[in-house]
């Protein structure tokens, strides 16, 4: 099945980063994911998609919820599924990169999903094995999959991304998650705006062809949907924002400053969640306009659809990107 | 009570460029009126300048009031009569007190401890760095929503030019000025008196002048690359000024005060280890002495501040490199300036200018002006009066004066908050 639901113009070797992707490539993910969801709910997913392929989740940076959403996705495509933790503090990571990647590349392993504190280690990695690679995260570069995701969630409960305001607010200077959805967004003609303290807001960051704003209501003004990013804690002791109780009254996501978006805006956060600090309770818990539960089931369905697509479109052993 | 109208009063408001005899009518506190004949109201009561200056009540934008946790020097009770005295009505308080005003709750008690004089409006600074250490940046967003008008670690410079760049850039949000002590403290550690020939008699360690110009420089370029505006607080060198005079040119947000002692004392003063005269900065050579006087003639200088710094005998009477730096300046503060028109040539309306409306302006107060439903804070002053200025027999609590024993002609004779009469009479 499903071959006949890919409309991908450019075979991709690697899922590497959503900048540079073409509208088409992203709306092929994008259908194939969609079918992925309703099998997934039947419990009917095709289990001999991917049997015999190996697939080994390489994470340098501890993650739970992606790995986990891999590993199912892989398992549900009858995938072999391998995880590789590997603790980043007691090696000098390029060297060790390399040597990871020499290594598994030994073992023939058919798709490596990686993530790395380390932007552009994946890019790294894909020049130096023959899998398709992943990035499933890499530093505060990209986090390709999870603006798929997204872009899926919006698309199945709004018909669609043209035209949309989407609001991303919070910290946008270390968020891979954010770059990656602005690329997405954009080439899918939405409207995105960043929304933050100027300090947490990149240099340059109109270049990437978004509006930026420092106050939530006016960037929050109209808008279809509002993401919020996570703050990690250290932004605090690093002094880029004072104190969490000050990021909750001028950028937390309370009832008060959503009520300036669309009446029905979509209210996503791509976890884990610190309520009380970039996003209210009640408005996280909100039935009807969050959907962030979702996110995370649109995530396997994303994820299903991009192994499948580089297990069949890549050319294993071929000229390497 | 405060329905009072003034009459034969040479009238000069800087904010409008005013400068005529006349009359000024208060009602309710407020102005309601002014102009060269008004009509006596029924039940109005009439004070006669008697060809006496009435301007607005001065704005000081830089004091330590002592609270909280330096009350035995100074409190709001008593730099307020000091202010009522000097003819002030207002003051943007210092936030490095023990604690520092980091938290939005000690904004809003300095506020209410002014509004309990009845006599002084106090505009606390926040504090930009938690306790004032230069290390994480305090609730700038919260502080502002408080009252706080801008931020400052008060008398310690923000050293690191990451935390002055990261303040800047969120302080930017809050449209909010970062007052910086204009001094790079790796240089100036450890310096008591500026270096020079002088402190090298005294044998005292000395702080160049550059330490001045060299943090000035960096803040100029810091605001250039963040959009954020800066004001210098005490400048007293040339080097800085000129710094600062073409930062202005090239159009960004940059401001600066200045303190008496920096137009009418040089380094000079401190001869024989006087340390009442130990300031910080330093008081410096006479050229720069003279830069300071120019500049406040040019523009250059937006305001001039007290920097009122209240010490006790035990902070001063040591010996000259342990004593704490810092001198008292709310009595004197119009007396020494004015002391720059009677000899130097500067406008009394130039003059007033720097004491009213352009520090309001710069802490985005409403207050300085005479215009119409503007609060009745007035200052009532004979510029020509002569004093005597003595330590010990200042009003107020801070007697460290720099200036003990100073002539002066210049004397307030009035002082009214909100229409009511807070000094004289």
């Amino acid at each position: 099945m499903g071959k006949g639901l890919i409309r991908v113009t450019t075979p991709l070797r690697h899922l590497l980063a959503i900048e540079g992707m073409y509208p088409p490539q992203i709306a092929g993910l994008l259908d194939l994911a969609e079918s992925y969801v309703l099998l997934s709910r039947t419990g009917t997913t095709p289990r001999d998609r991917l049997r015999g392929r190996t697939l080994i989740n390489l994470f340098f940076e501890d993650s739970t919820r992606t790995r986990t959403s891999f590993e199912l996705a892989g398992k549900r495509l009858g995938a072999d599924v391998i995880n590789m933790s590997v603790a980043t503090s007691s090696v000098n990571k390029g060297e060790t990169l390399l040597d990871t990647a020499a290594t598994l590349n030994a073992m023939n392993c058919d798709l490596l999903v990686v993530r790395h504190a380390a932007s552009g280690a994946p890019v790294l990695l894909a020049r130096k094995v023959d899998a398709a690679v992943i990035n499933a995260g890499d530093g505060t570069h990209e986090h390709p999959t999870q603006a798929l995701l997204d872009a899926l969630t919006i698309r199945r409960r709004l018909g669609g991304l043209q035209g949309l305001v989407v609001a991303i607010c919070g910290d946008i200077l270390h968020s891979r998650v954010a770059r990656s959805n602005i690329h997405l967004l954009s080439a899918m003609g939405s409207r995105v705006r960043v929304v933050g303290p100027p300090t947490l807001i990149p240099p340059e960051a109109h270049r990437l062809g978004v509006e930026v704003f420092h106050d939530m209501k006016a960037g929050l003004a109209g808008a279809d949907v509002v993401m919020a990013l996570r703050l990690q804690q250290e932004r605090m002791t690093g002094g880029l924002v004072p104190s969490s109780r000050e990021y909750f009254r001028f950028f937390g996501l309370d009832a008060d400053k959503l009520s300036y978006a669309k009446p029905n805006a979509l209210v996503m956060h791509p976890g884990p969640m610190n309520r009380g600090v970039e996003i209210a309770s009640s408005v996280a818990d909100d039935p009807v306009r969050s959907v962030i539960r979702e996110q995370v089931e649109m995530g396997v369905a994303v994820r299903m659809a991009v192994l499948d697509v580089l297990a069949h479109a890549g050319i294993k052993g071929g000229p390497r990107q | 009570m405060s329905d009072v109208l003034f009459i034969n009063a040479r009238l000069i408001d800087p904010a409008s460029g005013l400068d005529q005899q006349g009359a000024l009518l208060v009602r309710d506190g407020r102005i309601a009126d002014l102009g060269q004949n008004l009509g006596r109201p029924d039940g109005v009561a009439v004070v006669d300048g008697e060809g006496a200056v009435l301007c607005p009540g001065l704005v000081d934008m830089r004091v330590e009031v002592g609270e909280p946790g330096g009350e035995y020097r100074e409190n709001i009770p008593s730099a307020a009569l000091a202010a009522a005295f000097g003819g002030i009505t207002t003051v943007a308080a210092l936030p490095d007190s023990k604690p520092a005003i980091d938290d939005p709750a000690l904004v809003r008690l300095l506020r209410t401890r002014g509004e309990e004089t009845g006599s002084l409006t106090v505009h606390p600074y926040g504090a930009l760095t938690r306790g004032c250490r230069g290390e994480e940046l305090a609730e700038l967003g919260l502080l502002r929503e408080a009252g706080a008008v801008a931020f400052t670690d008060g008398a310690r410079a923000i050293g690191p030019a990451k935390l002055m760049r990261l303040a800047l850039t969120y302080a930017r949000m809050f449209s909010a000025r970062i007052v910086q002590h204009p001094e790079e403290p790796t240089l100036a550690a450890g310096g008591a008196a500026t270096e020079g020939e002088l402190a090298t008699r005294l044998g005292l360690p000395g702080i160049p002048a550059a330490a001045e110009a060299l943090m000035v420089a960096r803040d100029i370029a810091l605001a250039r690359l963040t959009g954020g505006a800066v004001h210098f607080a005490h400048v007293s060198t040339a080097a800085a000024l000129e710094l600062i005079r073409r930062a202005k040119d090239e159009g960004l947000a940059i401001t600066c005060d200045t303190a008496p002692p920096y137009f009418d004392l040089n380094e000079t003063a401190i001869g024989n280890w006087r340390s009442y005269a130990k300031l910080s900065p330093p008081l410096r050579a006479d050229a720069d002495r003279q830069a300071v006087a120019a500049a406040l003639a040019d523009g250059t200088i937006d305001a001039v501040a007290s920097d009122h710094q209240p010490r006790d005998p035990d902070d001063k009477r040591l010996p000259f490199a342990q004593a704490q730096p810092g001198g008292a300046g709310l009595a004197t503060l119009l007396g020494i300036t004015l002391a720059q028109v009677h000899g130097s040539g500067l406008p009394l309306g130039r003059a007033l200018e720097l004491l009213t409306v352009a520090p309001a302006r710069i802490l985005g107060v409403p207050a300085g002006t005479l215009a119409r439903g503007a609060a009745a804070d007035l200052a009532l002053f004979d510029p020509d009066r002569s004093w005597r200025v003595t330590a010990g027999a200042l009003p107020g609590r801070a007697q460290n004066t720099p200036f003990d024993g100073r002539a002066l002609e210049g004397r307030v004779l009035g002082t009214w908050k909100a229409g009511r009469r807070v000094f004289g009479g």
